[in-house]
């Protein structure tokens, strides 16, 4: 399968939230990316908006509901947000959407912060597996996967989508 | 129980994740950087205005405490609150009975209770290692002091003190002073400095409060206060351990301060940027004039904040190897 330019996506993602945030009558946002992926492709998108506006990240390791099955990420970074999220138009972005657990763990902790205004959700890639009733706003390209396949996002320049196959993956180790 | 591996430390799982927290001993600079780093999130945590995230929910922490604390016994009870588990206390005095017995059977109540983690501090050395020996496989036990053995958070919490204010550790000077002999705090911070590469570690205080063969800790002795503190960056102070004292190591209280007691006349000697730690509580007077506890270089009350981010990381990160080594165990049997 070829999979899509992360790059060719992004401009059409740029035009797709404009539009998306100008029906809404959103006119300040604050942008949000879920590290790590999610922060590189919001960084993209920000510079495709010619937007100078303060990028927040999130690391939503604290709170993931597979705890008791996968433990505590080993590389946890602090949640930086330079913005009130109290009444405030969230945009959220993350790089692969699969089963919607990381953006339901990315609102739990968001909402710990405040309650904003609304959440826009943006996605570079759905793979049309949502386990939870989460959907993205905005999106860059919808994919289906066999059930043994991935993607993987790697950058943050050049920003390229890797396909991964978890039957060789395991056979590696 | 039969561990997997003879040679493998109790405390680290089939992955060489923590799985019990009970000393720092043999811990790899990788696990105790990864320490620091988790704590650095959870700081972060604790200045939100919901200071709580959703861990260790459903998780049962029971704090035993064999010995008077509360510093330590707060802190660990805000910081297993703060990761959504459910907290008790008991506040267990030690009985005549001998310590084996007494502990076992402590130990079995508390099973029975179904708790997931004990935070233990008893005021025999090797307690806690006793604990998580005999223990249910699936219950994290974490050291919270034992004797004059280990106090592996107070170690960890002063490190992340020290990585905040300096950076790092690769071009330090820091001196631990006073009472050494007594402090299970000193020996926790010496293992741990030199773990992360801390160059040049001195201990200072009176012959009689040195432990014999201190130097075996890759530390510089000296007994003269004005000579150790000399262009150090960190001064790590100790409390007099009154309690712990069985006469004739001092002569007096009054002695101990004018020799070894931190000075603002004293302090100048060490570098001008140079921080003022202590685990508290503090003697002023004793240890400690007022003036450098209360100063501009103490950073003694930001030491209580970062331990309970510090003893958020070390109660998930055990719960998360506990729970790992389970599964791997299970998985085996099959």
């Amino acid at each position: 399968m070829s999979l899509p330019n992360p790059a060719g996506l992004i401009s059409q993602m740029a035009i797709d939230l404009t539009a998306y945030l100008g029906k809404r009558g959103i006119s300040e946002p604050r942008f949000i990316g879920i590290r790590t992926g999610g922060v590189w492709v919001a960084q993209a998108l920000l510079q495709a908006l010619g937007s100078q506006a303060p990028l927040g990240t999130l690391d939503v390791s604290f709170y993931r509901d597979d705890f008791s099955q996968n433990g505590l990420h080993p590389q946890v970074r602090p949640s930086e947000l330079p913005f009130e999220i109290e009444g405030q138009h969230l945009v959220l972005i993350d790089d692969v959407l699969m089963s919607g657990r990381t953006v339901r763990a990315a609102l739990n902790e968001l909402f710990d912060y405040g309650r904003p205004a609304s959440v826009t959700l943006v996605c570079l890639l759905d793979l049309d597996a949502g386990e939870l009733p989460i959907s993205p706003d905005v999106t860059g390209a919808t994919l289906s996967l066999a059930p043994n396949e991935r993607v993987k996002l790697t950058g943050p320049t050049p920003l390229a989508l890797e396909l991964q196959d978890l039957t060789t993956a395991s056979a590696a180790l | 129980m039969t561990p997997l591996d003879a040679k493998r430390p109790l405390q680290l799982n089939h992955q060489g994740q923590l799985r019990h927290f009970l000393s720092l001993d043999g811990l790899p600079r990788e696990l105790l950087t990864e320490i620091l780093d988790t704590a650095d999130s959870f700081l972060e945590v604790g200045a939100r205005a919901v200071k709580k995230v959703p861990l260790l929910r459903g998780r049962t922490v029971c704090n035993v405490f064999f010995e008077n604390s509360t510093r330590t016994r707060t802190t660990f009870e805000l910081a297993a609150q703060r990761l959504s588990a459910d907290v008790i206390t008991l506040n267990v005095s030690t009985s005549s009975t001998s310590k084996g017995e007494t502990l076992f059977d402590t130990l079995r109540n508390l099973e029975a209770m179904a708790a997931d983690m004990f935070v233990v501090r008893h005021s025999d050395s090797g307690a806690a290692h006793f604990i998580a020996e005999h223990v249910s496989p699936e219950v994290a036990i974490i050291n919270g002091g034992d004797g004059r053995h280990a106090h592996p958070t107070q170690g960890m919490l002063d490190m992340l003190t020290i990585r905040r204010h300096k950076g790092g550790f690769e071009n330090l000077s820091v001196a631990i002073v006073g009472d050494i002999l007594h402090s299970r705090v000193a020996r926790s911070n010496m293992i741990a400095l030199k773990a992360l590469g801390c160059p040049d570690i001195r201990v200072i205080g009176p012959k009689t409060l040195l432990p014999v063969g201190v130097e075996q800790y890759g530390v510089k002795v000296y007994t003269d206060l004005n000579e150790g503190l000399k262009d150090v960056d960190v001064v790590i102070m100790l409390r007099l351990q009154r309690e712990r004292m069985q006469g004739g190591l001092l002569p007096s209280e009054g002695e101990f301060y004018r020799l070894f007691g931190l000075t603002t006349a004293r302090l100048a000697g060490a570098k001008p940027d140079a921080i003022v730690m202590h685990p508290g509580p503090i003697n002023r007077g004793v240890e400690i004039e007022s003036a450098v506890a209360d100063g501009a270089q103490s950073v003694i009350l930001n030491q209580v904040t970062y331990g309970i981010a510090v003893r958020m990381a070390v109660l998930s990160m055990a719960m998360s190897g506990q729970t790992a080594q389970r599964q791997f165990e299970q998985e085996n049997a099959q």
